[in-house]
């Protein structure tokens, strides 16, 4: 091993350090958490998970998250690809402006969208369903999902559809069956993206969300608040939110650092 | 400039090579006298770029010795040994501007400005690159930035060697033989020891005065262009140069007789030991005429100036190249091969004792 | 080279009219609330750009943005040259490399507002790992709840370790896309460590880093959740950055003509700054 290797190696331990902390918090006991600093569990319990598997108010949190987070990821790939399509393949009328408008929206804090979408989704009876926080997630998603797929895109030569033409295939046909295939791994850098963004992000979910389709990360902010200090609990709550993150970058880890490379970067 | 002694080299990479399949290189010693003009030409995967990066010392051999001018230069890292190299793909630097990129390597050893400024100008006339010197190298067409790695590659006068790894690769056929000519002229003025990689018969022949074949790892031949024409001294270099490349028919050596079925056939020199050989001659030198072997014309293609005959001879294909009219497929002919331009081989190695 | 439709609109309407749902209507919102005032029960009235001037008048919002640039400007000098440093060190090929990689995006899939409180935990004294190892090991007073200084340092070390990775895996992308030819060129043309990196890897890094330092900067410009949730703004109004400030004006005092004012300004900063920044990193391809 040479000496420069020591450099990702400290950075991965300084990344896992309170990632640690938090996983060995969750099986302590809320009296030894108090008691003082303990490095190694002392007092090893599994009742915090126990308790978030039996409770609906806690487990329901996750199926809300993941429920919307899902949908949110599909409507954001199905409505870019065609888009990213049209981008990469044609010029038209307001084509440039239209993509820097699209991107525009990637960087509208979400604070100041809050309010506004608090009383868009109330007037259309969307608020506090599932369906709201995708839609409202797609404000980000969408243009991020078409400029990754549109560099993609723009790498499959044009020869390709014109073949394609040439053999017969109608459009659609070709999109499925040819397209598609080609920009696979565009696809799941872009769907990873969207999926990272929407279940992370928690302000414009939170706003949304009353009971029915309240975020994981809601019913935490709320049981810090309300049930006065059960760190145990919430550590557990959020080791169990790094999961499906930890999951979703397992299946694309051999994309990511080609999936940014080849894409319109 | 400097001679090359390429003393046993092996390389292997894996790190516990057990037999010899397990060499990317088996056994190679080679020497490249100073100001030649070498080609290594061998089919992909034959080892030749392993070769050419042990030269070059960005790979370093599991076996043997590299000497420059008798100086063992093993051990030395590629910067250390001065050599310069051209690759497949154009080494540019994008955000240099022509003149800076050929400045670089210059530069970089701390030639004094005024030097580099001459060497600069001296390579761009060379390569007729002046009007560009002060565009970015990324704006260039993929024939340019060659000519530019190629002139970086050139701008230092005290290099031992210059090696082109397959440098055409990327560039339009109608400008190949430009650069290719360019190169060979750049080698009469310059005079530096070069070191050309391809997989491309006609590459390698018009630039080189001597060419190394390599076959799977090994050297199987080493000679100019006519040598290898003339005298292969492996089934692979007969079959893989020329185009068509050499007829290869079993035969049997008898009594010193080398045997085409029942029929003698005339060699180069002496055969020794009985047994199955096989028989080499290439199509330029195979006639078709009123005596030899009966034979059936199968098929001729016309390619030009000549024709391409081929001929049944029992269930044997024989490739004859005719100048002139060629007989049409059906026709009966006699064929027969030149004596001198015949040779027997034994598990592909030529085994006529002939004068060469 | 793309070809003339006019019809390519018609694959782009549902993009069009999902985003112009989610980003028109409530705009318009905002402008409509920026030019009046409002008591409740949809009673509103005129009130012109009275709220843009005296936003543009208020301390309290210069002193906001003033902390949100100090913020933004620290993390992006902090994570663009040390992500930059990482992925230069980090192995090219090997088994290591996926594992690296996986565990360098795991922060940034932390939803965050855990992440918010992880580091709030995380400092606490006495109980927290970091807060126990500063007060009780190395003698270093460090409460964050207490004292400015500590509180952005903190704040600061929380978003390096969010979100460094993205600088690392985009630069480590730019970096594996460079085709080994180059570094042997290099070393034979007698290159120094240096100019390896200036004339071959920064340019090739180029286009990954202008997009990591653009969403590095919209997201830490737009930054909420982390720092609210870690230090609610405090000690005081301390690290009451851009975004906090807004929500407080909006949600906490339902003030909504001013936030709708703040909104708007706010939104074009970011805009500008990222237009600017843009148009300075792509001008050289464009030529």
């Amino acid at each position: 091993m040479r000496a420069k290797h020591l450099i990702p190696i400290v950075y991965i331990l300084f990344l896992m350090l309170p990632i640690y902390w938090l996983i060995a918090m969750s099986v302590k006991t809320t009296n030894e958490i108090l008691a003082g600093f303990t490095l190694f569990p002392q007092d090893f319990t599994m009742d915090n998970y126990v308790k978030i598997f039996t409770d609906p108010t806690w487990y329901w949190g996750y199926i809300n998250s993941i429920i919307y987070v899902s949908l949110n990821t599909i409507i954001s790939i199905l409505v870019a690809l065609p888009a990213a399509y049209a981008f990469s393949r044609y010029r038209f009328l307001g084509d440039k402006q239209l993509f820097f408008w699209l991107l525009t929206n990637r960087m509208a804090p979400a604070a100041v969208f809050a309010l506004p979408f608090f009383q868009l989704y109330s007037a259309v009876g969307l608020f506090d369903t599932h369906l709201a926080v995708a839609l409202a997630h797609t404000l980000f998603n969408v243009p991020l999902a078409v400029w990754i797929l549109e560099g993609f895109m723009r790498g499959v030569p044009k020869e390709l559809d014109e073949t394609a033409y040439v053999d017969g295939y109608s459009f659609p046909h070709f999109f499925g069956k040819i397209f598609l295939p080609n920009i696979a791994s565009g696809v799941g850098v872009a769907a990873f993206f969207c999926f990272m963004f929407s279940w992370v992000e928690l302000l414009l979910a939170k706003t949304l969300t009353a009971v029915e389709a309240k975020p994981i990360a809601a019913t935490m902010t709320r049981t810090a608040s309300s049930a006065g200090y059960e760190l145990g609990l919430l550590a557990a709550a959020g080791t169990l939110t790094i999961i499906p993150g930890a999951i979703v970058i397992y299946f694309v880890r051999n994309y990511i650092a080609k999936g940014f490379a080849l894409g319109r970067v | 400039m400097a001679e090359i002694r390429l003393e046993h080299l092996r390389h292997s990479y894996m790190p516990n090579p057990q037999g010899p399949d397990d060499y990317a290189l088996k056994e190679v010693d080679v020497t490249w006298e100073d100001g030649g003009a070498y080609a290594l030409l061998g089919p992909s995967g034959c080892g030749k770029s392993t070769l050419l990066n042990i030269v070059s010392g960005l790979l370093a051999p599991s076996e043997g010795r590299i000497l420059f001018d008798g100086q063992d230069v093993t051990g030395l890292p590629p910067d250390k040994r001065n050599i310069a190299q051209v690759f497949q793909f154009p080494v540019i630097y994008d955000t240099m501007t022509v003149r800076q990129n050929l400045a670089f390597p210059l530069k970089n050893r701390g030639v004094a400005p005024a030097r580099i400024a001459e060497r600069v100008a001296e390579i761009a006339a060379m390569l007729e690159v002046e009007d560009m010197l002060d565009t970015r190298a990324a704006h260039l067409s993929p024939d340019n930035k060659q000519k530019i790695s190629m002139g970086r590659g050139l701008v230092r006068d005290d290099v031992n060697v210059v090696m082109f790894d397959e440098p055409l690769t990327v560039i339009d056929p109608h400008l190949k033989w430009k650069l290719r000519s360019k190169l060979k002229e750049l080698h009469q003025r310059v005079r530096a020891t070069m070191i050309y990689v391809t997989h491309d018969q006609t590459e390698a022949l018009t630039f080189a005065d001597k060419v190394v074949v390599m076959q799977e790892g090994e050297v199987v031949q080493i000679g100019t262009p006519v040598e290898l024409f003339e005298r292969p001294a492996h089934t692979f270099v007969g079959h893989f140069i020329g185009s068509p490349g050499m007829n290869i028919l079993p035969g049997r050596v008898d009594a010193g007789q080398v045997m085409l079925g029942d029929v003698a056939v005339p060699m180069a020199g002496r055969v020794a030991g009985d047994g199955a050989v096989e028989i080499g001659v290439r199509p330029e030198f195979v006639e078709l005429g009123d005596t030899g072997l009966p034979a059936t014309v199968a098929r001729v293609s016309d390619v030009g100036r000549h024709a391409i005959v081929e001929a049944r001879l029992g269930d044997l294909t024989v490739k004859a190249k005719v100048e002139g009219t060629p007989p049409p497929a059906g026709t009966d002919v006699r064929l027969s091969f030149r004596p001198d331009r015949t040779r027997a081989y034994r598990d592909g190695w030529n085994v006529t004792e002939d004068a060469a | 080279m793309k070809t003339e439709n006019q019809k390519a609109w018609f694959f782009v309407l549902p993009v069009l009219l999902l985003v112009a749902f989610n980003a028109l209507v409530p705009i318009m919102t905002v402008v409509n609330y920026s030019v009046q005032e409002t008591f409740g029960d949809n009673l509103f009235f005129w009130q012109g750009l009275d709220w843009f001037q005296q936003l543009l008048n208020s301390e309290r919002f210069y002193a906001a943005l003033g902390r949100q640039f100090l913020f933004t400007g620290i993390i992006l000098a902090i994570e663009v040259p040390l992500g930059i440093l990482i992925a230069l060190s980090m192995p090219r090929k090997g088994i290591w490399v996926p594992v690296c990689l996986v565990l360098m995006a795991l922060p940034m899939l932390i939803p965050w507002n855990v992440v918010g409180a992880m580091w709030n935990i995380f400092a606490l004294p006495k109980i927290g790992m970091l807060g126990y190892f500063l007060n009780d090991v190395l003698g270093v007073p460090y409460d964050m709840t207490q004292n400015p200084l500590a509180a952005w340092i903190t704040i600061i070390v929380m978003d390096v370790w969010h979100w460094t990775s993205l600088v690392v895996l985009l630069s480590y992308a730019g970096l594996v896309s460079i085709s080994d030819a180059y570094y042997q060129a290099a070393r034979i043309d007698g290159a120094s460590r240096w100019s390896v990196f200036r004339y071959i890897e920064l340019p090739k890094m180029k286009s990954v880093l202008t997009i990591a330092i653009l969403l590095r900067f919209m997201d830490s410009f737009n930054i909420y959740t982390e720092p609210f949730v870690l230090t609610g703004g405090g000690p005081g109004n301390s690290t009451t950055l851009l975004s906090i400030d807004l929500v407080k004006i909006a949600l906490g005092q339902f003030d909504l003509g001013p936030a709708a004012a703040m909104s708007l300004i706010y939104f074009a900063i970011t805009l500008l700054v990222s237009w600017v920044f843009y148009s300075l990193m792509t001008k050289d391809d464009a030529k």
